[in-house]
């Protein structure tokens, strides 16, 4: 090979690179190969020393929810023309995803209640900040009004962002409180805001109907952004679209991706027909080929970053390819029947949970509505409470003192997600483990 | 007994031309045609079982829903059958050669795929106390340090999901920094040749963009550079290897003028890969680099990601770095958030995702690190450099290398469409390509050159697989020059032919419709 390209050596290849930049030889400090025995030993080592959710009663959420993926879904995501293809930038080779991406998208929309849907987004977080600048290009206002029900590192993300982008962001720290602040976000609508934020169901769990606030947005001339942690939850609930909801985002980690310590997750994103070309992100099609055979390509590109550069709707390229068709299995796998079923099962779980734990002395239940995620508020600091149950091998929740640290008024308060994974004895195991913490 | 001589024959006999003849089903033998789940007969409810909740009076508020979603659902081994009828109309690395310049598709090895399998990275939840995710957050350590190291940089933010995910992160500590400093800059230079995502992250965090011009070596051309350089310069974005294939060899120039006039270099890490183990970014005054993960560390690209995006720091960025970040304690690994940041971190320009970042990437790249070490690494430069030169080389009697001349190239090799004959056009070649059995090279970028064809092989391939796919190559490409009209028919053995874009952008089809409604709202 050297001889074709007339080099004497690899080296020789690099000589572009300035002589004070090129190292002779590998980098210093840093071990040399290692044979995949040795690597899956280094690596099995430190996997041990994480507590994993499947090992003990656990009850986390807020933004992250542990169900049971049926084995087939990670099976078929694992198939090779799935988890070493490309982007389909060439759909003759491709149909296999852009049909997988187009039948994605309609599980999606209907799911949600819109119209349309687009390929995936990184993660809620970030679906949800697309949605406001989004609704800044639709509205030509930069006033966007979130619920304190949002989740705390949403927020923060959308902060993050407004600080570079000119928005004005309205935000609050959620009341230890039976309902939602739907009130407060009704008062706050003026001519100025071009979107009011708000999650279904909310960080504490709580339900609120958002045709009202809808109604009011648009009289304002204002968009409603609904977001959705735990998809699962509309197996049961009114979708937002349907509430009148104009943009609905979400994360979609619950239906076939698994925890994963924060990511890969799948945003998701729908909206309606009239938005398409303000939409951030990819898009599958359906046209048809040269024999008139339908197909699918990726489409309306003239919004994204490769083509329209410095004018592009978003900056995204590589999203959530896998993770969304993980989520298309596994969402195809429970049909709308099978989702129904997962939803009944969460939410009455869910219930049963509460009513125990509200029987502890020092537990009382603040969430008045929720599908499989409630607020306690206990008699003491809910943090410390959490690191105990931890050392007593059970993840007992997510304390409100490690999401909005220094609130005072909410450091008491724990959010306990149960899903179709937890069983009786694990409620009780926790119900018990409380009653002695708090006595 | 004698053997009957007369039966199975086994050789084709001349009417096997009839093998054109349409079938009943659609099919062709193995490339089965295959509906939508929306189109399937067989909706059985669902493919899960389920225990029998038990009866709770229901605390939704009313809010249950009243109308059905239309989502069908399949049994398990329909479901098989429909996604692995799917998976086989796709292109794959698996499948063969993925020559996509500047996506660096690579073997992902699966050792990568079982370590992040394991339940204790796997099934673990993001806000667990830190007590019991210890493990989690010494990978990530171990990861952000390899990548520091490789770079010879002086942090890493490990939380951007992609590329342009790391670019926006970049830019925003950019911005951090220079707003930190009471300087108000205006405005990003970025190369023609940059990457599309550069300009458009550029954009958002509400930079205007400048062009700078390429030489006619394919490089910046620093002068130009040089003569734009002024205090309304936030940065330069830059790509090293450029988007052509080539190094830039006047790279620390660039950013000693870049630094002397108040700004910062930001450098796009998407073509690392022909570097790694060989030139360290920090070496050569970068201020800021994303590292593609799912590229130069064999994460796999599964159809569109996810990806992951780490960024690694000089030490004047590092204060301004997003939360949250895993630090080590003697033994112990902390994760700084918003809460902890404290004094030491308060410049922190923020939170850029709900979590920590891609954890399944992270696994997967420290173990494609680990099994590769500092040896290994430099040899994957080595390897990728030369296979991309063994292309250059073999093909640039057919095809114009239009900086085939000023040396060797990098990780990838640039050629043009000159010499096509009139009405043939890079489109056509690709296509011709994907007859041949492989996926074509990435088309039409960079922008600098007419009708570019960048052409990325990878350290995985070897000599044989690469003189199959010069071969092909060549082939496609005597026939594009010579006018060969069946090359505008291609691709025919795929299975679609070229697909109609402009239709499906006219009228945009973006989700399924049951026929009645989908003639109705024509």
């Amino acid at each position: 090979m050297l001889r074709t390209i007339g080099a004497p050596s690899v080296e020789d290849l690099f000589v572009d690179v300035p002589e004070a930049a090129r190292l002779a030889t590998k980098i210093d400090g840093l071990p040399d190969h290692a044979s995949e025995l040795a690597v899956e030993r280094r690596l099995s080592a430190m996997a041990r020393r994480n507590l994993a959710a499947g090992e003990v009663p656990f009850f986390l959420g807020c933004g992250a929810y542990k169900h049971h993926i049926p084995a087939s879904v990670d099976h078929l995501i694992q198939r090779g023309e799935f988890l070493t293809s490309y982007t389909p930038y060439q759909p003759e080779i491709a149909q296999g995803t852009l049909q997988a991406l187009f039948e994605f998208q309609t599980q999606v929309a209907r799911l949600y209640g819109c119209d349309v849907a687009n390929a995936s987004m990184y993660d809620g977080s970030t679906a949800c900040w697309e949605a406001i600048g989004m609704a800044r290009r639709i509205t030509r206002r930069t006033k966007a009004i979130l619920s304190g029900g949002l989740h705390p590192h949403y927020v923060s993300v959308a902060k993050t962002m407004a600080r570079f982008t000119g928005d004005l962001l309205e935000t609050s720290v959620p009341d230890l409180s039976p309902e939602p602040d739907t009130a407060r976000l009704l008062d706050e609508i003026d001519s100025d805001t071009s979107c009011v934020v708000v999650q279904y169901p909310d960080i504490l769990g709580r339900i609120g109907d958002l045709s009202e606030l809808a109604e009011r947005a648009h009289a304002a001339g204002a968009l409603l952004i609904a977001v959705v942690t735990e998809p699962v939850a509309l197996g049961l609930l009114r979708a937002p679209g349907e509430m009148g909801a104009d943009i609905v985002v979400g994360e979609g980690q619950s239906i076939g991706v698994g925890l994963n310590f924060g990511g890969p997750y799948v945003g998701l994103f729908a909206t309606r027909d009239k938005y398409v070309r303000q939409m951030p992100g990819r898009l599958a099609g359906e046209t048809v080929d040269a024999e008139g055979k339908r197909g699918f390509v990726l489409t309306l590109s003239t919004r994204e970053q490769h083509i329209r550069r410095e004018k592009a709707t978003s900056n995204i390229c590589t999203n959530s390819g896998l993770c969304a068709l993980a989520f298309s299995v596994h969402m195809t796998l429970l049909g709308e029947a099978g989702l129904r079923q997962l939803a009944t099962l969460n939410h009455a779980k869910a219930v049963q949970a509460a009513e125990r734990l509200a029987k502890v002395p020092g537990v009382e239940l603040v969430s008045e509505t929720f599908f499989n995620e409630f607020t306690v508020r206990l008699s003491t600091e809910a943090r410390p409470v959490v690191r105990t149950l931890a050392d007593r091998g059970i993840l007992g929740g997510v304390s409100l003192g490690r999401l909005y640290p220094g609130a005072e008024a909410l450091e008491n308060g724990l959010v306990v997600a149960v899903t179709e994974t937890s069983t009786d004895e694990d409620v009780e195991a926790l119900a018990g483990a409380l009653e002695e913490i708090l006595a | 007994m004698s053997m009957n001589r007369e039966g199975r024959p086994t050789k084709p006999d001349s009417a096997g031309e009839a093998g054109e003849a349409q079938t009943w089903t659609g099919n062709r033998a193995l490339m089965l045609e295959e509906p939508l789940i929306f189109e399937m007969d067989e909706d059985i409810g669902t493919g899960v079982d389920f225990d029998e909740a038990p009866k709770v009076a229901s605390r939704l508020g009313g809010l249950e829903r009243n109308r059905p979603i239309g989502i069908p659902g399949l049994s398990e081994p329909q479901a098989v059958r429909h996604y692995t009828r799917l998976s086989r109309q796709n292109y794959a690395i698996d499948l063969g050669l993925f020559p996509l310049g500047s996506c660096t598709m690579k073997h992902n090895p699966r050792l990568n795929e079982r370590m992040a399998r394991l339940p204790g990275f796997a099934d673990i939840h993001p806000l667990q106390p830190v007590d019991t995710v210890q493990g989690a957050l010494e990978l990530i350590a171990e990861l952000g340090g390899w990548l520091v190291k490789l770079t010879g940089m002086h942090s890493v933010a490990m939380s951007p999901k992609a590329g342009a995910h790391g670019e926006l992160c970049g830019l925003l500590a950019i911005r951090a920094a220079l707003e930190a400093r009471g300087d108000a800059r205006e405005v990003i230079l970025v190369p023609e040749s940059a990457h599309g995502t550069n300009p458009a992250t550029a954009a958002f965090v509400g930079y205007r963009v400048e062009s700078i011009p390429a030489n006619e070596r394919g490089r910046v051309d620093l002068d130009a550079l040089k003569g734009r350089l002024g205090p309304d310069v936030a940065a330069v974005m830059i790509t090293n290897p450029n988007t052509c294939g080539l190094f830039e060899p006047d790279m620390i120039a660039i950013s000693e003028a870049v630094h002397a006039a108040g700004g910062l270099v930001y450098c796009d890490g998407a073509n690392f890969n022909a570097i790694v183990g060989r030139v360290r970014p920090g070496d050569l005054g970068i201020d800021a680099m994303h590292i593609n993960l799912h590229k130069t560390f064999s994460t796999p690209h599964g159809g569109g990601g996810p990806g992951s995006g780490p960024v690694v720091f000089s030490e004047a960025l590092t204060p301004f770095a997003p939360l949250p970040f895993v630090e080590q304690q003697g033994d112990h690994f902390v994760l700084v958030e918003e809460e902890t940041a404290g004094e030491h971190h308060a410049s922190s320009f923020g939170r850029m995702t709900a979590f920590h970042g891609q954890m399944g990437m992270f696994t997967r790249a420290l173990s494609y690190i680990l099994s590769h070490g500092a040896d290994g690494l430099r040899q994957v430069s080595g390897d990728a450099v030369l296979n991309a030169n063994y292309i250059l080389r073999s093909l640039e009697d057919v095809l114009e290398a239009p900086f085939g001349e000023s040396g060797p190239c990098m990780h990838e090799a640039l050629f043009s469409d000159k010499g096509f004959a009139e009405g043939l056009s890079t489109l056509d070649l690709a296509k011709g390509l994907i007859d041949e059995g492989f996926h074509p090279m990435t088309m039409y970028f960079p922008l600098v050159v007419h009708g570019a064809m960048l052409v990325e092989p990878t350290e995985t391939e070897s000599k044989a697989a690469l003189d199959q796919f010069i071969g092909a190559l060549r082939s496609v490409a005597e026939r594009a020059k010579a006018g060969d009209e069946s090359l505008k028919a291609a691709p025919v053995h795929a299975p679609r032919r070229r697909l109609d874009e402009t239709q499906a952008a006219r009228k945009p089809v973006l989700v399924w419709k049951p026929p009645v409604q989908a003639e109705a709202a024509e």
